[in-house]
This record gives C-alpha cells, structure tokens and sequence, in this order.
C-alpha cells in the first residue's frame, strides 16, 4: 500500500514537475553562475582597466578601482564604489551604487572640481557603463527573474564543460533578442555569452578570456565584449583583484565618496 | 595684491611641508586650456567683440602623507580682452582625516543644495560672469577661505563651515556686458563686511538618509553675496554705497528615487536681517524660496531634468508702500523653470545639451545649448551659445538680451 502510494506519489510528481524541472534547473544554473561572476566574497577589490577600441583601432582607456560588498543573501543587495583614474579629465571623480535586485539603483556621482555630489536617475540598466559596450547589468547583474531560462544543450568549449543556457527576457522591447550563455560545470563562471537581436542573429559576443583562482574564489581576470554590427569592442582586465578586505559600510557614504580613502583606492 | 598673497600662501604650504616630501605621496595634474567668447548680438559697451578670450593652465598638487592631505590648484591665464595675465589659486586646503571627524582649512569650493544651477541652500559665492561668459561650469563657483569640519557620528552627519573672509559673488563686467543701471552715471563705493569677529560667516549642513530619503538642514549666518545699492539721498542722489546685508538661511533638502525618475525637493527662508520689516526698499526683504525637480532617462544616453523654482518676497506690501517712483518694481512672485537634456552619442564621447532658464513671472530666458566632444582621452572641445531674451528691460535675463554669445572651450588635460 505504502510503495503503491510512493509510485502514484512520483508519477504524479512526474506528470506535474517534470516539464518544469528542466526550466527550474536552467534557472538555478544561472543563479549559481551570478553567484560565482558577481557575488563572491563578502566584499572585492580589483583595479579596472578598460580599453574601448573602435572599428578603426582607436582606443580610449578608462581606468578605476572597483569596490562591492554584499548585503544580505546571494543575489540580494550590494554597493558599489567606483574612483576613476582615467581619463584624465574624469580623474578624482568617484561613483558609488546601492544596487537592489528588482528595484532601480541608488546611482551618486562626485565631481571634485565642484565639490559637488549629484544623484542621477537610473532607470535604464541596458544603457552604457561609461561608454564602453558592457553595460550596467553586465558590470552588476541582471536580474534572473527578469528571464526564462531553458537549458539548450550541454558542450565543451575549449577544455571547458558546459551548460548553453537559453535566456529570454520576459519583457519585450529589449535590445536582444535572446540570450545563450556558455556556463562552465565546475566554477559556474560565464566563459562565453551570444546576444541575439530580434533577427535572431548574432550581434554581440562576451567572452572570459583569462580566469584565475583568487583567494579560493574563481574570477574571470580578463573579458572582452564585441559588438558584431558596429565593429566596436571593449577589454577589460582585473588588475589587483582581491576578496575578503574588510570593507566597511561607512565607505559608502557621502563622506568617502568626496574624499576616497588611499588605501581603498590605490 | 591679491596675488602676491596667493603666492605665499601657496609656497609657505608647499615648504612647510616639503621636509617630509621623500615620504610623501606627492601627485601631480593639470590641464593647459583655450576659451573663446564671441558676442553675437551687439559689440560689448566698451567696444570690444569678445565677452572673454584667454588661454589657461591649471596646475594641481596633492601631497598625502598618513591622516594628512594638501590640495594645491592654481590657474595661470593670459587674457585678450583686458590683455593681462594673472595668477589665481582656485583651491588650497590642508585636510585632517580621523576616523569620525574631518576638517579641511584653506581655500575650498563648497557645493550645497539639490538645485541643478539654482541655488537656494548653496548659499557659497559664486561667479556669474563665468557662466554668462561661456567658461566651463567649474568657474560658476567661488573658493571660500575658511575652515570646514566634518563630524560623523551614527545617527547623522554635519558639515559646519566658518569663514572668516567675506567673498561677494562676482556679476558680469559693465565693461564687457550690457546691463540694467537703474541710477546710471553715479559714483559707487563698495563696502565689504569688515573681517572681524561679529562678522564670521557660520554655515551648517546635516544630513542622513530619512526613508529612502537623502536628507539635509541647512542654516546660515552671514552676508547677501549680491550687494544693495544705498544711495546717500534718495530723491537726488550723488553717490551709491554698495553694501552687502545681513542674512540668515535656514532650509532643507530632500532627494530620492520615486515616479520612474528622480525627485528633488527643497525649500529655504532667506531672513534678511536689516530689513525684517520689509520697509527699507533699498534693502532685499526676506524671502521663502522652493525648488522641485524631476529627472529621469528618456531612452539610453539621454536624460531629461526638469525644476520648478519660485521665490516669495514677505512683506511685500511694506516694499510696494516704499519703493521710490521710477524704480523697477519687484514682484512678489518670481518663478523659474529650467530645461536640461542631455543626450550621449558615440560611446559617451559626444554630448548634445540644452540647458534653459524660463521665468513666467519676468517673461525672460537664458538659453544654452552645447555640444561637447572628446577628440582623445586627453583633448575635449565645446561650442555652445549663451541667448538671453526677455520683455522688461530689468529683469535677471532680459537685461542681458544684448549680450548673446558663442563660445569655444578647448582642454588638454595632462
């Protein structure tokens, strides 16, 4: 009677979760992998090099140490404290972002030939950081309730395991299409990401170019984004990347945004 | 003077410190700058066709060394116009950094307030001729000499600033624009506030997050930057003493997200102390002033900001009674709505601006739209116009209406 139960139990189990089992998987992988990408640690250091290369081979350089501690769970809260040495006409210029998963972003910038904290409003997580072809939710997270996922097949790319995770957003009117993420099986990281447009055709490429174990956390040291249709890229590089630092709230403020502690900063 | 004054200032910072200098963290940077202003509308009154014409460089020193910092800015410049050159020290402090507290003593800009270029609790000096020139928007304000504390205790923070050194702001040259002269062809004397004592200008600022809120009270006690007019006999008057009243402020801000966009709010009374009463025309009576803005990105790259100002002279029947005949009257309503969009191309490279004043009250505006281009990482370039307009011949913006000009700024940073 009891293992007649337990059957009809699974085959009931089975008819109503088995098509979404696959789905619920897919999503867990992608939380998993912002976990890896974005989350580790209670809170990061790393000195940002990035270098915005047009369709001609002219760069532009932008360079910042990046600082984030997490609130609460993975996947919750985090802030971000940005102080950009380049270009030069930005230099001394600090950014900090109180980042709620759901919510818009708190966003603060100091101009310090004004003296002047501004809030700006920031409502458009696709649009640009700083120029280059990332843009706020690649730098910071997207949120994966924003998506359906759906894994479409598992590969390896290079000596790489992986799951190709098919994100669409839920919402229209986005710049892509769709989404496939190659997701490495053992670290989680993201070593490859393709961007379709509404064509279905494939228009902008993210890859981890270098990856290295930092303090036990697995990071993604080196990346590139590639815009197919305007022949633009950008390379970022993680220098001085660290975890674990002690980072306190009250770097978060008003006061350390006008006056950047040096040793956050160098 | 003045200069010579700056100098020593500046060297005897640089050499007190300078024994330490191999364990110093010693940073430099600067920029080298050209900035054109053409008039557009009619030649200045003194003849001339440019509303400014210099070229600049700007050298910054940053010495650091444990809990201490020395900030050093100085401009150097050669202007056409006057053809003189000068040297000015835009900032140099001395900053003491400890764990809850902070304070900072020199020259400083300091910048209060929610307003996008209205100023209700920024109640620091500020350089209209720059901004009415075509000069890039750092020149709007004034260093102060004075000393600011920062106090940081858990339940709010405090900025308190003491200056000891009245500085007015600066209006634009009769020389080189074309304003209202209520009184033409009078002598004019100014008298600053005195440096004593009962004089010391006392501001402070706390502020905390309050429901979501970026929160911030204001008050002040001090001096109008703009000054009054005295004339030494009202009916036939020979002479105009230029004084600067007393004032206090007292106010506050609010700033959040909220409706898709960004929210600010904030608010203000000016008390003007010698005329509490309202009945001295010649004096600026009190006022109650309110601000409120809305923000928010239109699409990628683009943001739109939108404020709302109005101004409430107190008393004002007291000010009707007295006003002498024959002078403009002021209203006791003055409003502002301001316009700026911002849109970002090639890879933030290039902005398209548009920046505008619009008061319903005065009927005039300040138009200013700009386009700013980054050539490399090192050399920006900026054209933009600066078209004044409006009914009445001594309102803020009409009275500029002959003043219209195109500007060039170009940069090298290094």
């Amino acid at each position: 009677m009891r293992i007649l139960f337990a059957c009809c139990l699974m085959a009931v189990s089975t008819l109503f979760f088995s098509p979404n089992s696959y789905g619920l998987e897919a999503r867990e992988i992608i939380r998993n992998s912002q976990a890896a990408f974005l989350y580790p640690g209670d809170d990061f250091k790393a000195r940002v090099l990035m270098k915005l290369v047009g369709k001609g081979g002219q760069e532009r350089i932008r360079e910042l140490t990046l600082l984030r501690k997490n609130y609460g769970e993975t996947g919750g809260d985090q802030k971000y404290f940005m102080y950009f040495f380049q270009p030069l006409d930005v230099k001394d210029m600090t950014f900090m972002v109180y980042k709620y998963p759901g919510k818009d972003d708190d966003r603060w910038l100091f101009i310090p030939a004004l003296n002047m904290v501004r809030r700006i409003a920031a409502q458009d997580k696709r649009s640009s950081f700083v120029g280059s072809d990332f843009t706020y939710e690649d730098v910071s997270g997207r949120d994966p309730e924003e998506d359906t996922h759906a894994i479409a097949r598992e590969e390896k790319l290079g000596d790489r395991d992986c799951y190709v995770i098919k994100s669409t957003p839920k919402e229209g009117g986005m710049e892509y299409e769709y989404k496939l993420s190659w997701i490495d099986k053992v670290t989680f990281l993201p070593v490859k990401e393709e961007y379709y447009d509404r064509q279905s055709e494939l228009y902008k490429v993210f890859t981890a170019e270098e990856m290295a174990e930092v303090k036990g956390f697995p990071t993604v040291t080196k990346r590139s984004m590639k815009n197919l249709q305007s022949g633009h890229r950008t390379e970022v590089t993680y220098l001085k990347t660290d975890y674990n630092l002690g980072v306190g709230n009250s770097l978060f403020t008003e006061r350390f945004l006008k006056q950047p502690p040096k040793k956050w900063i160098d | 003077m003045k200069i010579v004054w700056q100098i020593v200032f500046g060297a005897a910072l640089l050499f007190v410190w300078f024994p330490y200098a191999w364990a110093l963290d010693l940073s430099f940077q600067g920029f080298l700058q050209g900035n054109y202003t053409a008039d557009t509308a009619a030649s200045n009154p003194d003849g001339g066709d440019f509303k400014w014409a210099e070229e600049r460089a700007q050298l910054q020193l940053d010495v650091a060394k444990d809990y201490v910092q020395l900030h050093l800015k100085t401009d150097a410049f050669y202007d056409h116009v006057d053809t003189d050159a000068d040297v000015e020290l835009r900032e140099g402090y001395l900053d003491y950094v400890a764990p809850s507290w902070d304070v900072r003593a020199g020259r400083q800009i300091i910048t209060w307030g929610v307003g996008d270029l209205v100023f209700i609790n920024d109640v620091f000096p500020k350089d209209y001729e720059a901004f009415f020139s075509g000069r890039p928007l750092e020149y709007l304000k004034k260093g102060v000499d004075g000393v600011k504390a920062g106090l940081y205790p858990d339940f709010a923070s405090f900025e308190i600033v003491v200056i000891p050194f009245f500085e007015p702001n600066n209006f634009p040259d009769p020389a080189r624009f074309h304003l209202f002269d209520p009184i033409p062809g009078i002598d004019r004397k100014e008298e600053e506030p005195a440096t004593s004592l009962d004089n010391v200008e006392v501001a402070v600022r706390a502020y905390r997050n309050l429901a979501g809120f970026d929160a911030s009270l204001y008050s002040y006690r001090g001096f109008f930057r703009q000054p009054s007019a005295l004339p030494d006999d009202s009916s036939a008057p020979t002479r105009l003493t230029l004084l600067y009243p007393e004032l206090s402020v007292y106010g506050a801000s609010l700033q959040r997200n909220a409706l898709d966009g960004l929210v600010s709010l904030e608010a203000g009374y000016y008390d003007s102390r010698e005329d509490r009463d309202g009945a001295d025309p010649m004096l600026p009576n009190s006022q109650t002033r309110f601000l409120a803005g809305y923000q928010r990105q239109l699409w990628e790259d683009c943001t739109l900001g939108l404020q709302y100002y109005v101004e409430y002279m107190n008393d004002y029947s007291e000010y009707e009674r007295n006003v002498p005949p024959g002078f403009p009257r002021e209203k006791e309503w003055r409003d502002l709505v301001t316009v700026r969009l911002t849109q970002l191309l090639r890879h933030q490279t290039l902005a398209l601006s548009w920046f505008s004043f619009w008061s319903q009250a005065d009927n005039d505006y300040l138009l200013n739209p700009e386009v700013k281009y980054n050539l490399t990482d090192h050399l920006w370039a900026a054209v933009g116009g600066m078209i004044f307009g409006g009914e009445e011949e001594s309102t803020q913006f009409a009275q500029l209406d002959e003043n219209d000009n195109v500007y060039l700024q170009m940069r090298y940073s290094f």
